[in-house]
């Protein structure tokens, strides 16, 4: 019955978001609710299809710095955690603080960067991006590194192996998978935090600054229709980590 | 007493942490450069002027200094309200966001159908800027009645919270309620015991160690939710807004911009404290796990 | 207990078990099984891996429904008996809930029939008297040792005082002498309550060291080969284990589990090696 579930589990969820659709459809149509409450799906379609340059516009603004945080924050993560793993000293200055880090909104770090840089600059989005992903690639790659399997390191000892052939062959490999599940956090984290920076003022050209001038000028529609836009590069950056997982997966028996 | 020397240890080393950051930060103002540079044909190098990094010292002597000239009110007052106001509408946003999360979970180990058919879109909810609904949920303030209740901007912030909030709780919770070992469910079945029996005596009880994550998962992000609504809508008495006051004034007075951000920082370890409490009470009577 | 005697305790007839009939990966677990228990007996299952003893054990538990064929336990259907509480059941992982103490993971079941603080008090107390565990009823599971959590399981099981005990392999993840203890604990405390027990085991000296009965099961699809009867009396102690008839009920279990393993290994001329 195996492919009957499977059916079952893509038919299901497809069924559910077209009775959500048509139930929000129906509600805003049926109760006549007012724009600014709830746009109806039809005219929020219908806005997305009215404005798809500009919203491509708007989403490269908000993915490059996205992705220009993600990658660098990755580099640098991966070269820290390789530090970490190697002085235990530093993992226990830096991982409480990456802990912490966590229950902290970080990203209010921007109305610091944006005065430190130029009000026109880039870089307070970007490298509030790259601090972000660092935290979550370093704390993730460092326990790929040191929680590998006590026998394997002893069956390397015993064969008198340097600490740097431990690295390559037994540490490095048990890190992959943990950098993979840190991407496909740090993915959709990276974009959420490029727009979120975009809130704390300077140059108003990214998804987050479009979103708020239409519904100061009560563009609803429009302003969902942003949204979508948002949600779309959220889940591309998301199915691209899913995506660079697999590749590397190929080879494992996992 | 070990678990007192351990706790002493681990904030000597965080304190130690902090001071390092201290060093490194008043060590660029000295070697930096004034003006900001160029590192690698990208202007990466933040300016280094007191104006643009003000001394860590200055920072927290500003605390003490009113928060407009001619105010009676110091600035750690107004912040520290900023920050209460905002802790509050976290709460509130946490609570229902946990409500809800957990009231999906359950229907979802419940029923296989409502599982299949929702966590597809709780997984992807993960992955989108929900935030990005900010705006629109707070200018329902002033605006929405519901019969006599109109709705409070404030609570606008609070639902972004709890919506932030409410996802990652119901998936820890749901993982937590279905990973009851086959043998307990057949021995719960063997007693004849109804669904509802089963739910509170074996797969809430089995689900918590599952669900202190997600609490903590589920506070900051009612925190995050709140503070970006405060700072997209620029809603009265919160933090956010102070966030954003500041930093327009930062050309004349650098300083005040950090005393709202430590209020934001001790904003989110106060609420992850809170359900840190809330977590060691759940899990009073567990076995203890080594620390890793 | 019952004064009426004639009542089987378990009554299998012509039980079959198929699991996903008629896909790719069915499985024939059971094949018409006859079995017949009388109160008070204590009958073990035995034989290889996959031969149905946890199948046949979870029907008569009404854990599963039978494909074919009847169960009916203590007069009732095995349905009926599940939801009258009839019976107690203890696993190999005794299954004790670790954010209850020890007395009241006993009361669990007690809860569920909806007795009083008090009653469930009284007799949880009891049940730990019974397996000699008096002073730890306010320890946690994870503070006892193996042998130890058994013990609760089994007071636990016992709790509502069901005529009817099965266990799956409970002593299974203990050392040897732990085991050993517990075999001649389980038989005080059965002969105590008067009990009827189906044990299912792998191990062929538990198996006649406890039983009245030893039911020999074949590899899939589980048949019953041969049931041995083991007259070793009703005071059973460490004497009996060095005793020669209790040597001579291995042998004869053993054997018939070897007509099997040679039935399982097919055309290969191994029989002949193995016959001394």
């Amino acid at each position: 019955m195996k492919s009957l579930d499977r059916v079952k589990n893509i038919a299901t969820p497809f069924v559910f978001g077209v009775v959500f659709l048509g139930l929000w459809e129906g509600a805003v149509k049926g109760f006549n609710l007012k724009p600014y409450f709830l746009a109806a799906p039809s005219k929020i379609m219908e806005q997305f299809l009215k404005n798809t340059t500009r919203i491509w516009e708007a989403s490269a603004v908000s993915g490059s710095n996205a992705l220009i945080g993600l990658c660098i924050g990755t580099i640098f993560g991966i070269a820290m955690s390789f530090l970490l793993s190697r002085f235990r000293f530093l993992s226990q200055l830096v991982t409480p603080l990456a802990i912490s880090l966590n229950a902290i909104p970080i990203f209010v770090l921007v109305a610091v960067l944006n005065n430190m840089y130029s009000i026109t600059s880039e870089i307070p989005r970007r490298f509030m991006v790259t601090l972000v992903v660092y935290f979550i690639v370093l704390v993730n790659v460092a326990r790929g590194l040191t929680q590998v399997s006590s026998i394997q390191v002893e069956l390397m000892r015993s064969y008198a192996a340097s600490e740097f052939s431990i690295l390559r062959k037994v540490r490095v490999p048990n890190a992959i998978p943990y950098l993979f599940t840190a991407l496909k956090v740090a993915a959709p984290a990276s974009v959420i935090t490029a727009f979120v920076s975009e809130y704390f003022g300077g140059l108003q050209n990214g998804l987050g600054s479009r979103i708020t001038s239409n519904i100061a000028n009560s563009k609803n529609a429009a302003a969902w229709a942003y949204v979508l836009g948002a949600c779309l590069l959220g889940l591309a950056f998301y199915t691209v980590s899913i995506i660079l997982e697999s590749l590397t997966r190929k080879g494992q028996s996992k | 007493m070990k678990f007192v020397r351990r706790i002493a240890y681990r904030t000597f080393m965080f304190l130690l942490t902090l001071v390092l950051l201290v060093g490194i930060w008043e060590l660029y103002k000295k070697v930096g450069p004034q003006d900001g540079g160029m590192l690698f044909g990208a202007r990466v190098l933040p300016r280094a002027n007191d104006t643009a990094m003000p001394h860590v010292s200055t920072m927290f002597s500003r605390y003490g200094r009113p928060e407009v000239r001619g105010s009676d009110k110091e600035i750690w007052q107004v912040v520290l309200s900023g920050a209460w106001f905002s802790l509050r509408l976290s709460l509130v946003g946490f609570f229902l966001g946990t409500t809800v999360g957990i009231g999906l979970a359950v229907l979802m180990a419940r029923f296989t159908t409502v599982r299949r058919g929702l966590l597809p879109y709780l997984v992807m909810s993960q992955t989108v800027p929900l935030i990005a609904l900010a705006p629109l949920v707070v200018s329902w303030g002033g605006k929405l009645e519901i019969g006599s209740f109109v709705w409070p901007r404030w609570l606008s912030a609070s639902i972004l919270g709890t919506f932030l909030a409410f996802f990652p709780v119901a998936v820890g919770t749901l993982r937590g309620l279905t990973s009851s070992p086959l043998a307990a469910v057949e021995l719960m079945s063997s007693y004849a015991a109804s669904w509802r029996q089963t739910l509170f005596k074996l797969r809430f009880p089995a689900a918590v160690p599952f669900m202190v994550p997600a609490l903590k998962l589920g506070a900051s992000g009612a925190v995050v939710g709140v503070v970006v609504a405060e700072i997209s809508t620029g809603l009265k008495g919160g933090i956010g807004r102070l966030i954003i006051e500041y930093a327009r004034e930062a050309t004349g007075d650098p300083a005040k911009v950090f005393t709202a951000v430590f209020g934001a920082a001790a904003l989110g370890l106060t609420m992850s404290g809170l359900v840190a409490f809330f977590d060691l009470y759940l899990m009073r009577n567990r076995p203890r796990e080594t620390s890793t | 207990m019952s004064a009426v005697a004639n009542i089987s305790a378990v009554e299998v007839i012509g039980a079959s078990k198929i699991f996903n009939e008629g896909s790719d990966n069915q499985v024939d677990a059971l094949l018409d099984v006859n079995l017949t228990i009388a109160p008070g007996e204590f009958v073990s299952l035995i034989g290889p891996s996959g031969c149905g003893k946890s199948t046949l054990l979870r029907l008569i538990a009404n854990l599963l429904e039978p494909t074919q064929g009847v169960i009916s336990v203590n007069g009732k259907t095995s349905a009926q008996a599940r939801l009258d509480q009839d019976y107690g059941m203890a696993f190999q992982q005794a299954g004790l809930f670790d954010w209850r103490t020890v007395s009241k993971n006993i009361e669990l079941p007690l809860e569920l029939k909806g007795w009083n603080k008090k009653k469930r008090a009284a007799r949880a107390a009891e049940m730990l008297e019974l397996v000699k565990l008096q002073d730890f009823g306010n320890m946690y599971p994870w503070q006892l040792s193996g042998g130890m959590q058994q013990r609760v399981a089994i007071a636990r099981a016992l709790a509502a005082h069901p005529p009817l005990l099965l266990m799956d392999e409970p002593f299974g993840a203990l050392d040897e002498m732990t085991r050993e203890y517990m075999q001649g604990e389980l038989l005080r405390i059965c002969a105590e309550t008067s009990t009827t027990v189906v044990f299912v085991t792998h191990s062929i000296p538990e198996a006649v060291y406890l039983s009245n009965r030893v039911v020999v099961m074949s590899p899939r699809p589980g048949r019953i080969l041969e049931i041995i009867p083991v007259n070793l009396g009703s005071k059973r102690s460490e004497l009996t284990r060095a005793a020669d008839g209790f040597f001579r009920c291995i042998t004869s279990v053993r054997e018939a589990l070897r007509g099997t393993h040679a039935d399982h290994v097919a055309s290969t001329a191994i029989r002949g090696a193995e016959e001394r």
